[in-house]
């Protein structure tokens, strides 16, 4: 009885050890890319790994969206069962890669040059201590602004090349009836769209001193003050109605044309597109006033974990896939965004993501691409979400003064770090 | 037939004792053995993690847990935050608007079910279609509840715009949108949820009263109000402290209706301390910090539920 138990034992063990030797043909995905466009984009993956043989397994995330995929992936990883990959966004990779728990990359990253294809700045997220842990899907830019050109026509305006020329263009809208400006009162909302007026008052090195390094004196200056002065007056031509409201809302009150313009990163593209707008007829999409040549940016990477022996060949595969420029080319398009590596060609996007590549291109040489705060691009997310924070507080007006708003961005930064 | 057999030795111990059969020990281990299960459960997935979320408190843990003991810097900084009044700070903010929604979805929903309860309890015709009808929101999750009251009070989609349609063009209702009073469209939405089901629970204490109190009462010459007020009420106490228990941990857990129904209030003006602990944890990765206003959630609650449990188990005896 006992001999022939351990017998049993020995055989399933040893089969057991037969198919651990096998490569698993199969890839765990953790994301939320969940919406129509997002998924169709994604499908395109998930056909070029089926050409190599690999079956995708999405990770179940109950309730949907990032909170929610990060609350799991973080109960995933302290249980020691790693997903093949998971979206990720800036800190956290660098958080996990920071816990050990990240895979390492670097032959497949110097087999296809990502070392020499992927901006500078997006690689101090996606490589950690020398080791390439994560593959850049895509590069959002966050200093748009997306304007209704039948309203803008109607109302007789150009493109604002200076803050100044923006405030004049919102006031000719309010003058003519229409809400001017298209904001969804959420604390992320009102950040991203404060990360590109400091840009805009501030220049691009003091956007990379205050909010990239940090920097007290920048944090406190009169500079600062001015961005909160010149925030406070964009606020004034929102509809009184915004407080709460969703970003989609908000770009649809732009395709709908009761609005004229939003501040927004480049994933309402998606919204227009969905909405059958094409760029140049329907809607306009310029850079922020003041803000040309330089890109406000965040990312969305795929983290790669430390997964068994078994399993790295599908992971492999995944981020080749990822990087490739065909796949590039093709989520970009749908997603809105701009490919994570400069060499791929522009031919299929439309005049708004040549414009996005372009930019790209000359910020990454140029030195003025630069990660946004509000994006947690800037810095770690205690820090991000206590300057959301000061700046939705001041939006609301709990905060009342830009003096006080200086004060309290010091304080919760220096709090936070 | 011997299961009967077996019972009947049972009831006399002096028989039962020499001869306990393997299936009568069975018989009197079985309860222990079915609820050991949940028993284990509750003791590691309840007290064991009010355990481990007091140790990480006390740690520096950030997006992971850490173990290292690093003192009592989180609760310091909570403790900093709690005079931060102008600007408010979010533990500030958080903590006032317990106060305030505490306060108010308690006794609103107390005053609010019992009144319902005296009124039901008139003998009323059609009282099993009216009772469901109060009762029914209860029955709902509170993010539907949520979202249909974000709906009803948004100024641009919900009643001021139905009635700017009807003609009342000078009506204004912007409480969802306003940071000083968006906490009390929380407490509207709240009381409307809980407010039938505390009608039942006083209804059935209603119907519990024995009616030879009430006819002495009226022959002594007592007046409605005042045999409401000297005997009806007096004699729903116990009623009252189930309510305001139930109540109380509902509104301390609160966390939902907060997201569904505002999702943070502007500037983060309709938060409650359970927002504060699942911002902090998980998307401030502050572990330490959250931890720490978890557990003054808990000693809240705590300062509650045990006076009541102390005076409940003290009168047992008697």
């Amino acid at each position: 009885m006992l001999r022939k138990l351990l017998i049993g034992t020995a055989l399933a063990s040893g089969l057991a050890f037969a198919a651990h030797a096998e490569d698993v043909k199969e890839v765990q995905m953790l994301h939320w890319w969940t919406s129509g466009g997002e998924a169709a984009a994604l499908n395109v993956l998930k056909g070029d790994l089926a050409k190599e043989g690999y079956a995708w397994k999405d990770v179940p995330v109950a309730g949907g969206g990032g909170d929610a995929a990060m609350t799991a992936l973080k109960a995933m990883v302290a249980a020691g069962n790693y997903p093949t990959a998971s979206q990720m966004l800036g800190y956290t990779v660098l958080d996990y890669a920071a816990a050990g728990v990240m895979g390492d990359l670097t032959e497949t990253a110097k087999k296809e040059g990502w070392d020499k294809s992927v901006p500078a700045a997006l690689q101090k997220f996606s490589v950690y201590d020398g080791k390439w842990v994560a593959a850049p899907v895509n590069v959002h830019s966050v200093n748009w602004l997306w304007i209704n050109k039948a309203v803008l026509d109607k109302i007789g305006g150009t493109e604002p090349k200076t803050f100044d020329d923006f405030v004049a263009l919102l006031d000719k809208a309010k003058a003519a009836g229409v809400i001017p400006l298209a904001l969804g009162g959420q604390n992320w909302q009102e950040a991203t769209m404060f990360d590109s007026v400091v840009l805009s008052t501030g220049g691009p090195e003091f956007y990379k001193k205050a909010f990239n390094d940090l920097d007290d004196a920048s944090l406190k200056s009169d500079t600062m003050k001015k961005s909160f002065d010149n925030l406070a007056k964009l606020v004034t031509y929102v509809d009184p109605n915004f407080s709460g409201r969703d970003w989609n809302l908000a770009t649809a009150m732009v395709i709908k044309g009761d609005a004229l313009v939003q501040v927004m990163g480049d994933w309402a593209k998606g919204e227009f597109n969905a909405a059958k707008k094409t760029p140049g007829t329907d809607f306009l999409c310029y850079r922020f006033p003041g803000t040309d040549g330089s890109v406000i940016y965040n990312s969305d990477m795929f983290g790669m974990f430390n997964v068994p022996d078994d399993r790295k060949a599908a992971q492999v595969a995944l981020a080749t896939a990822t990087l490739s420029k065909s796949f590039q080319s093709a989520f970009n398009v749908v997603k809105g965004s701009v490919p994570a590596r400069t060499d791929v060609p522009d031919t299929d996007f439309d005049a708004c993501g040549k414009k996005g590549i372009a930019d790209l291109k000359a910020a990454n040489e140029g030195g003025t691409l630069f990660g946004s705060l509000a994006q947690g691009y800037g810095a770690p997310p205690a820090v991000a979400n206590a300057y959301k924070d000061v700046v939705s507080k001041f939006v609301h007006g709990q905060i009342k003064t830009s003096d006080e708003a200086v004060t309290e961005l010091v304080k919760a930064i220096d709090d936070a770090k | 037939m011997s299961t009967v057999a077996t019972s009947q030795i049972k009831l006399t111990p002096e028989h039962a004792r020499p001869r306990a059969s393997v299936r009568s020990r069975l018989q009197d281990a079985l309860p222990k053995i079915v609820l050991a299960p949940s028993f284990a459960i509750t003791i590691v997935f309840v007290y064991g993690f009010i355990l481990w979320t007091i140790y990480l408190s006390f740690t520096n843990s950030k997006t992971f847990p850490s173990y290292v003991l690093t003192g009592s810097r989180a609760y310091q900084r909570l403790w900093g935050w709690t005079f931060d009044t102008d600007p408010p700070s979010s533990w500030y903010t958080s903590i006032t608007n317990m106060g305030i929604f505490g306060f108010l979805y308690i006794f609103i929903c107390l005053a609010l079910g019992l009144f319902l309860a005296i009124l039901l309890d008139q003998k009323i015709r059609g009282e099993g279609v009216l009772r469901p009808i109060y009762l029914y929101p209860m029955a709902l999750s509170f993010i539907v509840t949520g979202v249909a009251w974000k709906w009803f009070l948004d100024p641009g989609l919900g009643l001021e715009q139905t009635l700017h349609q009807w003609g009342w063009t000078s009506f204004h209702f912007d409480w969802i949108k306003n940071k000083d009073f968006v906490i009390y469209t929380v407490v509207i939405a709240g009381v409307w949820q809980a407010s039938g089901f505390i009608m039942a629970m006083f209804l059935a204490g209603l119907r519990g009263i024995d009616g030879e109190i009430m006819k002495a009462a009226q022959i002594d010459g007592a007046t409605t109000f005042q045999l409401y007020r000297r005997i009806v009420i007096p004699l729903l106490r116990p009623i009252f402290l189930s309510a305001f228990i139930v109540l109380a941990h509902l509104a301390i857990k609160s966390y939902d209706l907060v997201v569904a129904l505002t999702s943070g209030g502007p500037g983060g003006s309709a938060w409650l301390p359970s927002n504060f602990m699942y911002e902090y944890t998980f998307k401030r990765n502050e572990m330490a910090v959250g931890s720490a206003s978890a557990v003054i959630m808990l000693m809240t609650i705590v300062a509650i539920i045990v006076p009541y449990l102390y005076s409940e188990l003290r009168e047992k005896p008697r």
